[in-house]
């Protein structure tokens, strides 16, 4: 019998569907696999103790002839980020360690409606602050392909769980591209939606106004699938937008005919073109455009002069909302309490509770987003960061006048070592120089496996962006150009990393 | 930055002030950088994707039951959430 | 508590000019809270609920959580924003304002803050003796209530030495509207009645919005009081203290002149004015300084990113305006004259608060001179007895009602009280106090006569001297015979027959 962990879940449905295999055999596969890898990869911070149930009820279900979705059976894992009735939600932190939720996040409850089954929590830095997962209260996850190395971050833990086969289908959350720069150093495929594109009902905010919830897979046919599942207007969430959004899925399967890049017009930033990007990542960069220029696509280079300034603008916003958002940890309601020595007050309290609870990353971006917003700063500090916002989105408008897509590398670099950017907080923050962009304009991105660099043999991502709303684009391109690769490399990407058991349990 | 420590109630270390005092500088550079642009003539973008008048209408849904209220409470009494005393002895 | 030295009111009216200024915040009775879908304990059907048990995810702060906008919240702000004469922002948005304290459950109260929804009116405000007022209003917004604190362990329930304190998270996001006044220049000796009347004049509009319950004592509404002084002929403004919610009429009152007699004598000995809030003390007649908030100054306001700004509609906006009841003071002024009271009889009414409670009497079909009697009169006496509100003891209808069967000759006025007393004391409407207690005038002829041939036979000199023709003799018989029927008698019909029988 194949191994129902090397499946895309659309593959792994399609056997569900027809009662090939049993949500309950596909589940227990891969809580297996996660026995055998998750030791060294450490994607998981929890893995729930009645998937099995729920996969035997979907059986149930199915036996008794009704009618499921698409995907039920499937199992998923859920980024620590997003609150579960189930599972503790801890975001990473130790200051909400044992934390259960007593309501769904809307892209949990739909997920369980269409019967996906959760097999766990995903690692992730500290309240998503983080592009490397190391600042997890419980410890890094290791990158599957190297496990001296960093998954990406901050939802290191889903990119790792889909790329050591731990998971077929996992969701994120991206901020500054927390889907996409995982996604990229794992060899795995990562969409961040439209702004209001998913509902942020039930994800730990990190900064309100960049959070988007999106799927993480190995495929794009995969990540449209579960797009589908999770998308849509949500009356919980005031910025969900109540459009009628395409399937992504068929956008996915139209889009892997290779017809779409056929006259399509990819636009590439002049701007970016001499920044310090590995050597390995701009080449794999270009042979991905060259293999869609071989399609018939029309290579245009673009100028967003203003892109320079997103990280600038985004280290403004992100403190700021998240120094608000992250006040409600304080020891009275859930979480954490430390009470000091001595007869202390309850604000003697908050702050021992918030002091001991935060790791340092967390902390520092609480300091400096309440400075951002201390009293007569607000204009000239977030007010500005806010037209920068305009600015890019200013860009993004004069380049999708010209083209359908934009495309950039990624993330400057495959995945570095763990431990090598720890103590520069400013280095690792560059990291996320091309998924900025995106978050402040509210733009759809999507991350797809573009090759291996040739000095680190590291995989390496290529990123498109389309107009908002436009997610559909992204699936159809993203489909399209995984389709050629495949094709040149003979089979998935991550047919090519290692194997980690050692083949204990192949 | 004691202040700041104070306003976001984190009871900072002196090995914390004085390593975030150095970061601060990375803020300012930020707004050095931001302010290039930001000129006057710029409207803000708070949202990325602009909306209005989003509203509920006022009718009951099922809220949490007590139970679900308390579930997580680090302490309690009589149905409600028990904290230290607010204000110190000498206050 | 040390003393705080006071000046003499009019010593220090005298000597300096008060200004005044108002926060007044109104709860909302929607049916739900401002941002989430929990029922409101500020609407009546929900008061007195137990702790903790109307929380929705976002009222205590819960991770995840959203808040979503109440539509209904949104029209009876704009409706009191009208009816405060001011203009409706095109376009308002919400804020946060950040600062910890157990109550808040997400440490930031969602408000309004560069944007509110109303802003630049003014409303009319009569005083006691008549004179109107003109108060200029700032800015009116909507923000979220806080949850309630209870201070445990300590001698008083006071925050002030509690051992602990216990949080319940009901009123936490209910809606509100904080009423933001400008300085309020002139007031001079009227200052104190002016900030009961200010009160009074809030409550009333938005009782006749009907968008709160209004009810002070429950805090349905609290009013912030900011009091300076200035000596006369400097223009500068002097410094404020802000007294905060001070949650009755009276207490408003007495709240602004103790501010205007401490400061004047901390003024006067050369002092200077901190600039604080107080605490009013209701049973000492005092303010206290407020703890001092070391980021009281700091609430690091930005733009609330889970929310978008609310842009209402004109045709929305004039079908509120359409629909605003008529302003207090204009209706003061009609109701006057279509009651054809004099001046002392109309501000007996208003200064009772009973306008409302009168004028539905009346149209319950009670004559307006009978209707301000009861009100003014017996229900105003059993009101302060009892150290209740007046309009709280008997509604409306049943004053009516009772007046009826005055007007039909079914209950004398003595008779009437003591059926009131009984509608007063639960015991059901009118006719069924009066159908209970059997409390009803006689009006069965035999029965009165029998009684009177009783009463004259026990006193043959009386008799005799109404043959006489000393008909005022007959006074000692019907006095007997009120007495024999227990009161429950027309003393003008007893009259009657005494005079036929002793005839016959
Ligand atoms: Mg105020
Ligand atoms: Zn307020």
């Amino acid at each position: 019998m194949t191994d129902l962990t090397r499946l895309t879940a659309a593959d792994l449905a399609a056997k569900l569907a027809s009662s090939e295999v049993s949500s309950v055999e596909a589940t227990q596969a891969h809580l297996d696999r996660i026995a055998a890898v998750d030791g060294d990869v450490h994607a998981f911070l929890h893995v729930s103790d009645h998937a099995l149930e729920v996969a035997a009820d979907i059986d149930r279900r199915r036996a008794a002839g009704e009618q499921l979705h698409e995907l039920a059976g499937v199992p998923l894992a859920v980024k620590d980020v997003l609150v579960t009735t189930d599972m503790p939600s801890t975001s990473g932190s130790k200051i909400l360690e044992g934390y259960m939720s007593p309501y769904d996040a809307t892209v949990v409850a739909r997920s369980r409606a269409a019967g996906l089954v959760p097999l766990g929590k995903t690692n992730m830095d500290e309240f998503a602050m983080g592009s490397s997962t190391e600042f997890s209260a419980y410890g890094p996850t290791r990158n599957p392909w190297d496990l001296d190395r960093i998954p990406g971050g901050s939802g290191g833990g889903s990119a790792a769980a889909v790329a050591a086969f731990e998971a077929p289908l996992a969701l994120g959350s991206d901020t500054g591209g927390s889907i996409r720069q995982p996604a990229h150093v794992t060899g795995t495929v990562g969409v961040k939606p439209t702004y209001g594109g998913v509902s942020r009902y039930g994800a730990i905010a990190l900064a309100s106004s960049l959070d988007q919830v999106g799927p993480v897979t190995r495929t794009v046919l995969d990540a449209g699938l579960l797009h589908d599942v999770i998308g849509g207007h949500d009356a919980n969430d005031s910025t969900s937008l109540s459009d009628a959004w395409p399937s992504f899925a068929a956008a996915a399967r139209e889009g892997a005919t290779g017809e779409v890049l056929k006259g399509l017009k990819v636009g590439v930033i002049r701007e970016l073109d001499d920044r310090g990007f590995q050597k390995g990542v701009s080449d794999s960069f270009r042979v991905s455009l060259a293999a869609m220029e071989a399609q018939g696509a029309e290579i245009v280079e673009i100028s967003a002069p203003h892109f320079e300034y997103g990280v600038a603008a985004y280290y403004l916003i992100l403190p700021a909302e998240a120094s608000s958002n992250l006040a409600k940890f304080d020891s009275v309601r859930f979480g954490l309490r430390v009470t000091p020595q001595g007869t202390p007050t309850v604000e003697n309290v908050m702050a021992t509770t918030r002091d001991a609870g935060f790791g340092p990353e967390v902390k520092r971006r609480i300091i400096l987003g309440t400075y951002a917003l201390s009293a007569g700063y607000y204009d000239a500090y977030y007010g500005s960061a806010q037209k920068v916002r305009t600015l890019i989105q200013q860009d993004f408008d004069a380049a999708f006048a010209q083209v359908d897509v934009i495309a950039t590398p990624s993330a400057p670099t495959t995945a570095f070592r763990l431990g090598e950017k720890l103590d520069d907080p400013l280095q690792m923050y560059l990291n996320d120089v091309t998924t900025i962009p995106a978050n402040l304009a509210g733009v759809p991105g999507i991350s797809v496996p573009s090759g291996l660099a040739e000095e680190d043999g590291l995989p390496v991502g290529i990123q498109f962006l389309a107009p908002a709303r436009e997610d559909a684009r992204l699936y159809r391109v993203g489909a399209a150009l995984e389709a050629l690769l495949l094709d040149q490399w003979g089979g998935p990407l991550l047919d090519k990393a290692p194997s980690l058991t050692n083949g204990a349990s192949l | 930055m004691r202040h700041l420590g104070v306003l976001a109630r984190i009871q900072l270390s002196d090995e914390e002030v004085q390593s975030l005092t150095g970061q601060l500088d990375a803020i300012v550079d930020n707004i050095a950088k931001v302010s290039e642009v930001a000129t006057p003539e710029v409207v803000a973008t708070s949202h990325p994707i602009p909306l209005e008048n989003v509203f509920r209408p006022d009718v009951v849904q099922q809220q949490l039951t007590r139970e679900q209220v308390l579930q997580n409470a680090p302490d309690q009494a009589d149905g409600r959430f028990r904290v230290t005393a607010i204000l110190g002895e000498e206050q | 508590m040390a003393k705080d030295a006071l000046m003499d009111f009019d010593e220090a009216l005298e000597m300096f000019e008060p200004v005044l200024g108002f926060e007044v915040h109104v709860e909302l009775n929607t049916a739900t809270k401002m941002f989430s879908a929990a029922p409101n304990p500020a609407n009546e059907a929900n008061h007195g609920a137990e702790p903790n048990t109307l929380v929705a995810p976002v009222d205590m702060g819960l991770p995840g959580a959203l808040p979503v906008v109440n539509a209904e919240a949104i029209r009876s702000s704009i409706s009191l924003g009208l009816a405060l004469g001011c203009s409706i922002a095109p376009s308002s948005r919400f804020a946060r304002k950040n600062y910890f304290y157990p109550d808040l459950g997400k440490n930031y109260q969602i408000s309004q803050y560069d944007e509110p929804i109303a802003f630049e009116g003014s409303v009319e405000v009569e005083l006691e003796d008549g004179t109107i007022v003109t108060v200029p209003i700032e800015r009116a917004h909507m923000e979220e209530d806080a949850g309630k604190l209870t201070h445990m362990g300590g001698a008083t329930g006071r925050i002030q030495g509690a051992e602990y304190s216990l949080v319940d998270y009901n009123r936490a996001g209910v809606p509100l509207v904080e009423i933001v006044t400008k300085p309020i220049f002139g007031a001079e000796h009227s200052a104190p009645a002016l900030a009961k009347a200010y009160v009074a004049t809030i409550r009333d509009i938005v009782r006749g919005l009907g968008i709160s319950e209004a009810k002070l004592e429950r805090g349905n509404l609290r009013c912030d009081a900011n009091v300076s002084l200035r000596p006369r002929g400097q223009e500068k403004l002097g410094t404020r203290t802000e007294t905060k919610n001070v949650n009755s009429m009276r207490s408003v009152e007495r709240a602004v002149r103790y501010e205007i007699q401490r400061q004047a004598a901390i003024l006067a000995k050369g002092g200077t004015i901190t600039q604080e809030t107080r605490h009013w003390h209701e049973d000492t007649g005092r303010t206290s300084p407020g703890r001092p908030k070391s980021d009281a100054d700091d609430y690091r306001y930005f733009p609330e990113p889970d929310l978008l700004p609310v842009v209402p509609a004109p045709a929305l906006i004039e079908e509120l305006r359409a629909a605003l009841p008529e302003p207090p003071a204009a209706r003061r002024r009609r109701l006057k004259a279509e009651w054809g009271f004099t001046d002392l009889e109309f501000q007996d009414v208003a200064n009772g608060g009973l306008l409302d409670a009168v004028a539905d009497t009346i149209a319950a079909g009670a004559a307006p001179a009978a209707a301000r009697k009861w009100w003014t009169g017996e229900i105003t006496r059993v009101a302060n007895a009892q150290e209740r509100d007046a309009a709280d003891l008997v509604s409306p209808a049943n004053v009516a009602a009772l007046q009826k069967l005055v007007d039909a000759g079914t209950l004398t006025d003595k008779l009437a009280r003591q059926v009131l007393e009984g509608v007063i004391a639960g015991e059901g409407t009118p006719q069924e106090v009066v159908d209970a207690r059997g409390l009803a005038v006689v009006s069965d002829d035999g029965a009165l006569i029998a009684a009177i041939d009783d009463a004259l036979a026990a006193q043959p000199d009386v008799l005799a001297k109404i043959r006489d023709g000393k008909v005022q003799a007959a006074g000692a018989v019907i006095g007997a015979v009120m007495k024999a029927m227990k009161g429950q008698a027309d003393a003008a019909r007893v009259r009657e027959l005494v005079l036929e029988r002793a005839a016959q």
